[in-house]
């Protein structure tokens, strides 16, 4: 494992060989590993960066990751700023981070979050440059993940725990071409971004402008043998023309429940590829991947001593500890992310059938629509602000696009009539409520007026778990 | 039970009301009309399915077995008609 040793990004992927032969490609641009050798995307410029908290917030993918190529143990900490951060979010990630310089791919970048002096430009066309990538920073790598008030978490790793489930070095036979559905500045598609560059591999970069089909058709063009999404990617992957146009020996799932149905759909339409689901989250890390074809994990898998990563169950919930996990968060929220044993709670419930155990939801209601976490809290917040809402419980419906949608279950003051507006009416102008003050995927798909909604004797709403 | 026809209609008024709800520029409806090119998102067909679950009582795609992922419309309909018989 060549970045165990404490090595930089740069180092590892240079030591896993064949830089001239490996590619990152984006959708409008591509580099070359050998260009940068002998260049920089950052104009050389690392000294100014040196030691520096930066916050990467650029609009393409390439530009993100030719940056953390760079700066991996030059910076003291990489804030990777996912694409669609909400703008007013900005300040209070730039402080809790302590960001004191910007990384933008902008022509012009605008001026950073206060307090932010430097900022540099990065771009795909490769300037000549000796930089000097070695660094002494062990770097903090910061991801971004939705929090309970609709402020992001930032989830402190670092390119050890970042990698931890990865084997260094090129295997034999032909040389991955790896992609992924996901963002790389998320962590799932960050995980394929190392194992591509840690691997040997070369690796085909999505874009947000992108269709389903074109990104299909061009990952497919660049030959890709490995590639990852949630199941809500694959399921609009499948429901592409394009589809059969990448021929992978590898698919892999993540982020969400992976059901029976999409593992049979994906064994149908690639059935030359090993077909895996894979359990992670930005906190606890990579936790395994089952490669048998069956939803669920073997219950063997929990309980096992001197495992690389130990897994227990505990009040229903799949709890983790292994040198994957995140160290801390960031901005004095979210509290340890470890208990007192080292174990991070995923808040993912657990059910045991037979001799697997299957994935049934998450703890507090929390809801996965197509890989994006919903927190209840801040969609009932929103209903509940309604003049004519007594109460409100958001919920979870299953749905075979996106694996969950948003539904809300609503208690009105009083009888919808003449007085106060007919249900209908009320209906829309909640909703209405909830497109102005919430991200798309947040805002419920039905709304039910309920005549009560069921309280513990602590006066907390009852919330099923899955 | 539905008729044929009303399956029909019934989806393609799904699809114009939640392509009005979420402010998208719906695509002509054909039959050969590629979802994917319709428009509407994954988060749109996923209400459309959650609301024909509603009126027409089934969920083509959790209960087919081996039912391939439509890829146009007109295999989306028919995925509903069949499911409806």
């Amino acid at each position: 494992m060549p970045h165990a040793d404490g090595g930089s990004l740069w180092s590892s992927l240079s030591a896993a060989g064949h830089l001239s032969e490996r590619t990152l490609w984006g959708a409008d641009a591509s580099v070359t590993l050998g260009d940068l050798v002998g260049g920089s995307s950052l104009s050389g410029r690392l000294e100014l960066l040196r030691g520096r908290s930066v916050l990467v917030a650029t609009r393409d993918q390439l530009t993100a990751a030719l940056a953390l190529i760079e700066l991996d143990a030059v910076a003291r900490r990489l804030v990777l700023c996912p694409p669609d951060l909400p703008a007013e979010h900005l300040p209070f990630v730039a402080a809790a981070a302590t960001v004191d310089a910007l990384v933008s791919d902008r022509a012009t970048p605008d001026a950073g979050p206060p307090g932010v002096g430097t900022v540099m430009t990065c771009t795909p066309r490769i300037a000549s440059a000796a930089p000097e990538r070695t660094g002494r920073y062990q770097t903090e790598w910061v991801l971004l993940t939705s929090g309970t008030t609709g402020r992001p978490k930032m989830v402190v790793h670092t390119l050890s725990s970042l990698s931890g489930a990865m084997r260094g070095g090129r295997p034999s036979g032909e040389p991955a071409v790896w992609s992924t559905f996901y963002d790389i500045r998320r962590y799932g598609g960050l995980q394929i971004f190392l194992r591509a560059l840690l691997g040997g591999g070369s690796m085909v970069l999505s874009s947000a402008d992108e269709s389903t089909g074109d990104f299909l058709i061009r990952a497919g063009g660049h030959g890709v043998t490995h590639i990852s999404g949630t199941p809500s990617h694959w399921r609009r992957a499948l429901m592409s023309p394009a589809a059969h146009r990448i021929a992978p020996r590898y698919v892999r799932l993540s982020g969400e429940i992976a059901d029976q149905a999409i593992l049979d759909h994906l064994r149908v339409c690639y059935p030359e590829a090993r077909i895996a689901h894979a359990f992670a989250s930005t906190e606890a890390g990579v936790a395994f991947d089952v490669g048998d074809g069956l939803a669920g994990f073997p219950a063997s898998l929990i309980g096992r001593e001197g495992a690389d990563v130990q897994m227990k169950v505990e009040n229903g919930s799949l709890r983790i500890r292994s040198t994957r996990t995140a160290a801390r968060y960031l901005g004095g929220e979210g509290g340890p992310i470890a208990d007192g044993d080292g174990f991070v709670d995923t808040g993912d419930m657990l059910e045991r059938r037979g001799d697997r155990y299957h994935f049934v939801g998450r703890r507090g209601g929390i809801i996965n629509v197509g890989g994006l976490k919903v927190h209840p809290e801040e969609v009932e917040a929103v209903i509940n602000a309604h003049p004519q809402v007594r109460m409100s419980l958001v919920r979870t419906r299953k749905n075979p696009i996106t694996g969950a949608l948003v539904v809300a279950d609503v208690v009105l003051k009083s009888e919808p009539g003449p007085a106060n507006g007919r249900a209908v009416t009320l209906e829309h102008e909640i909703m209405q409520r909830c497109r102005e003050a919430l991200s798309r995927h947040k805002v419920p798909a039905a709304i039910h007026f309920v005549s009560a909604l069921a309280v513990t004797p602590g006066g907390k709403l009852v919330r099923h778990d899955a | 039970m539905a008729t044929t026809m009303s399956v029909r209609s019934m989806v393609t008024a799904r699809f114009e009301e939640v392509a009005r709800e979420q402010k998208k520029t719906l695509a002509p409806l054909a039959d050969d009309l590629v979802l994917l090119d319709s428009g509407l998102d994954s988060l749109c067909l996923a209400i459309i399915v959650a609301r024909l679950e509603d009126s027409l009582g089934v969920d083509p795609f959790s209960s087919g077995k081996d039912a391939e992922f439509p890829v146009t419309l007109g295999d989306f309909i028919r995925l509903y008609e069949d499911a409806a018989r």
